[in-house]
């Protein structure tokens, strides 16, 4: 039964991108707009663009997510569809990990795909896309579960969206350093694994707790 | 049984209402009356558990909401001023997406029969954003018919529906008090239940005052 409630959730917001694409295809242009305009700006250079590449690169995934931060809570709210959810006989923060899963699916999967052609751009090697990608296939679910906690938290602020911004960007630290140095890391010769395992032991902790957090945040919110 | 005893309620440090109790028997319906402002929905969404009273509780079957809350939570279908609809999402799939959050089967026939009778037949799958406000209420309405809940608490359920969909409405409440099961409803014109088959349901009232 509460298989079923997941993935109707899980279901129900992917339809809901679906039929909303402008508000999905916004966060995505705005990664590779981001992304495509650097090179341009910094010039031919390759070695440059080969070092800025993965910071770049990284800190364009972390601001687009942040744009479809604000949304993710927000409509639910408005519509009385969290009230729903928060009666409803399955744990709330179950059905809030669909949403969340359907989140990263919407507004992380893209940017994963899009980050090797893009970084074609940079003149990354091979082996430096392959980690590129990786690490944000490790990365972005992080930005979704700790960005959520955020965006439940400020749901219903006035001003909600710079607060989410300043509550959240500081945690974001951790992914950026870690992210972007995994593909230095394995650049420099010394190989990118230690990135990686910091990577998993952020997203694992965030994958467990952050659902209950966002549940909780949200029955307050909703009170 | 639903046994609300001595609930109060304030926002901010004004108070709205105190020592407000009541008591629901299966088979019986509850019309809250009171003025714009007193606090019917606050006092609603204490009862369904989404907000914190100041002093009371609200007991199901004996035991507090929050100590039976899985039980309750599946015997309870709420409807409050948000329809928990989606604009972008037919009716039908509005319904069913729906009725799996809380918990409910809900078969594509059973769906497609209550969108027909609460008067939906043909636009079962036109997007909700094309409809009136009248016929969003409909579709929010017709999760009643398919609801197994035996508690409905409903907040304002008559607003921007037609005569016929009044009827309808009262008709359906009627048919479910019949069967034993509970409504509690807000409204502010006096309501009289009446089933299909003439038979009336008689509704008690609770007069909700605010505190001087």
């Amino acid at each position: 039964m509460s298989g079923t409630a997941f993935m109707a959730v899980l279901r129900r917001d992917l339809l809901l991108a679906m039929r909303r694409k402008s508000e999905v295809l916004t966060a995505v242009f705005f990664f590779v707009v981001v992304a495509a305009l650097f090179p341009l700006g910094i010039g031919p250079e390759l070695n440059t663009l080969r070092l800025v590449a993965p910071g770049v690169l990284w800190v364009g995934a972390l601001l687009s997510s942040m744009l479809a931060l604000q949304r993710l809570f927000e409509a639910d709210y408005r519509d009385g569809t969290l009230e729903q959810m928060a009666l409803s006989p399955t744990p709330m923060s179950l059905l809030i990990s669909a949403k969340l899963l359907a989140h990263w699916l919407v507004s992380g999967v893209p940017l994963v795909l899009l980050a090797p052609v893009l970084g074609l751009q940079f003149d990354l090697s091979a082996d430096a896309l392959v980690t590129l990608t990786l690490a944000l296939l490790l990365g972005t679910p992080v930005l979704s579960l700790v960005g959520g906690i955020g965006a439940a938290l400020t749901l219903g602020v006035r001003g909600g969206g710079v607060l989410l911004s300043l509550l959240v960007l500081p945690l974001f630290i951790p992914v950026l350093v870690f992210g972007a140095g995994a593909v230095e890391a394995q650049a420099s010769g010394l190989g990118a694994q230690a990135h990686f395992s910091i990577l998993m032991a952020m997203l694992l902790p965030a994958a467990f707790f952050s659902p209950f957090a966002c549940a909780a945040a949200l029955r307050i919110a909703l009170e | 049984m639903l046994r609300v005893s001595n609930l109060s309620c304030s926002r901010g440090n004004k108070p709205l209402f105190a020592d407000v109790s009541f008591a629901l028997q299966a088979g019986q319906a509850l019309h809250l009356e009171g003025d714009n402002g007193v606090g019917k929905t606050s006092l609603l969404r204490i009862i369904c558990g989404l907000s914190p009273a100041d002093a009371g509780e609200v007991c199901w079957h004996d035991k507090t909401i929050q100590q039976n809350a899985t039980a309750f939570r599946s015997s309870l279908f709420y409807l409050g001023h948000g329809l928990s609809l989606k604009e972008e999402l037919t009716a039908l799939e509005n319904l069913m997406s729906d009725a799996a959050v809380s918990g409910r089967t809900l078969s594509q026939a059973q769906a497609l029969v209550a969108l027909a009778r609460m008067g939906l037949r043909g636009r079962e799958h036109l997007p909700l954003r094309v409809m009136s406000q009248g016929q969003k209420r409909r579709t929010a309405l017709a999760r009643l018919i398919a609801s197994q809940a035996p508690l409905w608490v409903l907040d304002e359920p008559f607003v921007a529906l037609d005569a016929k969909a009044v009827d309808g409405l009262r008709g359906l409440l009627a048919e479910h008090v019949t069967n034993g099961g509970m409504v509690l409803f807000t409204s502010h014109q006096p309501v009289a239940l009446t089933s299909a088959s003439g038979s009336s349901v008689a509704v008690q009232t609770y007069r909700l005052k605010g505190v001087a």
